[in-house]
């Protein structure tokens, strides 16, 4: 009954094409979307905890810098920057590739905003964990590394993952930089065959997929950091 | 052994201690009491520099420090001779019981490894926590984790412990097993400055009393004449209050 349905609505071309461009799509997927997302989410990452600890630690100059990155970076569209970076910068001499314009783009963006999840969790941190650390002997930079941040960043685990998580489709933007990634693959599907309405769904639910691995992945990351009696008392 | 003089500490406008002086002897078990908000925790903070004094003067085997000038440097060197004991255990949550005890030796001292696990695993039998080396905080009971938290205060040998109201915030039936460690480790001659509302232990484990209110000290002695031969008025009905909250005069 619901073959029939299917066949009747789907005819044997459309079904062809969608077969066929699973695949042609699937592929940028893996090659392209997440090393994006894999790399330009770890370098985000890096920037993210640097900017939330020169705050936490009130480090004089680097503090008004990182407040200063934060304000531009969550003040302008994305797909501004991407524009600024890959079209704009090779005006002013600095000539980029597309994917290391996406990379770096990606970075700071989520650097910025991950910045802020960080330096939320480390300032939750009970400032009991710090005098602790005192009393025992270690230095502030020793009691920051071994003891605040680890615990901060257990706590930012779940919203870093939705940040992950929005990384990854927001990844669809690059194709507007000419980073040849599914969403561009998909556009170009469609342009020769004209089913948009089924293809873009198609694209729509591969990203669905990736974003459900994601989502599982989170939940287990959860269980395990929870295994360790860090949260729920 | 440690000697305090004058401490001063204002917090914006309320003056929380007026001038506190006091004296510790080696083995010695001093108990501070007093109602809350008379300054006890804020003392112990200004000893051990989580809190800067306004002013006064310090004296820790023989090394004069003056309270609101001490260098960082000097601070961490200070640290590292004392203990403290947090009403609130403050373990590190993120390490286990052994680890919590073993952190200040091998981060804050460069101790070897094994050395620090040998001494942190000993620590650990010592308070009887021996089956719960690799628990998180998070899996103890409080009166576990405040085990924990006096194994890794004493694991570095220290001159002297701070403990402030290290039983308060544990269930009644909890604070028993946590007395009866610092009662063990006060027996072996550990040096020890206890904010406590226990009178059992302040009568029958501690050597010397201070009686504190308003951020000074109304009177301090032998802990023998403090319960049976109260100088001050303000002792006697210190005393007085206290027995009659306990049930133990009509
Ligand atoms: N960080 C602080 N800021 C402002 N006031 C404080 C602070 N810490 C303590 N106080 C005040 O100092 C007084 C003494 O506090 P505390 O030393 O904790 O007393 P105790 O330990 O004897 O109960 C209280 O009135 C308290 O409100
Ligand atoms: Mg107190």
């Amino acid at each position: 009954m619901e073959g029939k349905y299917l066949t009747t609505m789907i005819d044997a071309r459309l079904w062809g094409i969608l077969v066929d461009s699973f695949t042609k799509i699937l592929i940028p997927g893996l090659t392209l979307t997440i090393p994006l997302t894999a790399i330009a989410f770890t370098l985000g990452l890096i920037i993210a905890t640097i900017t939330a600890l020169v705050q936490f630690a009130n480090v004089k100059v680097l503090k008004q810098i990182a407040r200063f990155y934060i304000w531009v970076v969550r003040g302008t569209p994305l797909l501004v920057q991407l524009f600024v970076v890959f079209y704009g910068l090779p005006h002013a001499g600095f000539l980029i590739e597309p994917f290391p314009a996406a990379v770096l783009v990606f970075s700071l963006n989520s650097g910025a905003y991950c910045a802020e999840t960080i330096r939320a969790a480390l300032e939750s941190v009970p400032v009991g964990q710090m005098e602790a650390g005192y009393c025992v002997g270690m230095s502030y930079l020793q009691i920051i590394f071994r003891i605040i941040l680890p615990q901060a960043l257990r706590t930012a685990f779940p919203p870093l993952s939705n940040s992950l998580i929005s990384m990854v489709k927001d990844t669809s933007l690059a194709a507007n930089i000419t980073v040849a990634e599914m969403f561009m693959v998909t556009q170009r599907i469609v342009a020769r065959t004209y089913e948009p309405l089924a293809l873009y769904l198609e694209v729509a639910l591969i990203y669905l997929i990736f974003s459900t691995v994601l989502t599982k992945l989170q939940n287990m990351g959860e269980k395990k950091l929870n295994s360790y009696g860090h949260k729920g008392d | 052994m440690l000697e305090i003089k004058n401490i001063k500490k204002s917090f914006g406008s309320t003056e929380v201690l007026k001038g506190v002086d006091l004296s510790v002897e080696k083995g010695d078990v001093v108990a501070i009491l007093g109602p809350s908000g008379s300054g006890k925790t804020t003392l112990l903070r200004c000893i051990n520099f989580l809190e800067t004094a306004d002013d006064g003067t310090m004296v820790l085997d023989g090394q004069n420090y003056h309270l609101n000038t001490t260098s960082k440097k000097e601070i961490s060197a200070l640290r590292k001779q004392t203990g403290f004991v947090f009403q609130n255990y403050n373990l590190f949550l993120n390490k286990t019981a052994l680890q919590n005890v073993t952190e200040g030796l091998i981060i804050g001292r460069k101790m070897p490894k094994e050395e620090a696990i040998a001494i942190g695993k000993a620590a650990l039998d010592k308070v009887g926590l021996s089956d719960r080396y690799d628990y998180y905080p998070r899996q103890l009971s409080g009166g576990q984790q405040q085990r924990v938290a006096i194994a890794r205060a004493m694991a570095t040998n220290p001159k002297i412990i701070f403990f402030d109201e290290p039983t308060s915030a544990l269930d009644p039936e909890l604070t028993g097993e946590v007395l009866a460690v610092m009662r063990q480790l006060a027996r072996e001659g550990m040096t020890m400055l206890v904010v406590t509302h226990e009178m059992s232990f302040a009568r029958t484990v501690s050597n010397k009393v201070v009686l504190m209110e308003d951020g000074v000290v109304v009177e301090s002695g032998s802990s023998k004449d403090f319960f049976e031969n109260p100088k001050e008025e303000r002792t006697k009905t210190f005393l007085r209050n206290l027995s009659e909250s306990l049930g133990l005069v009509d």
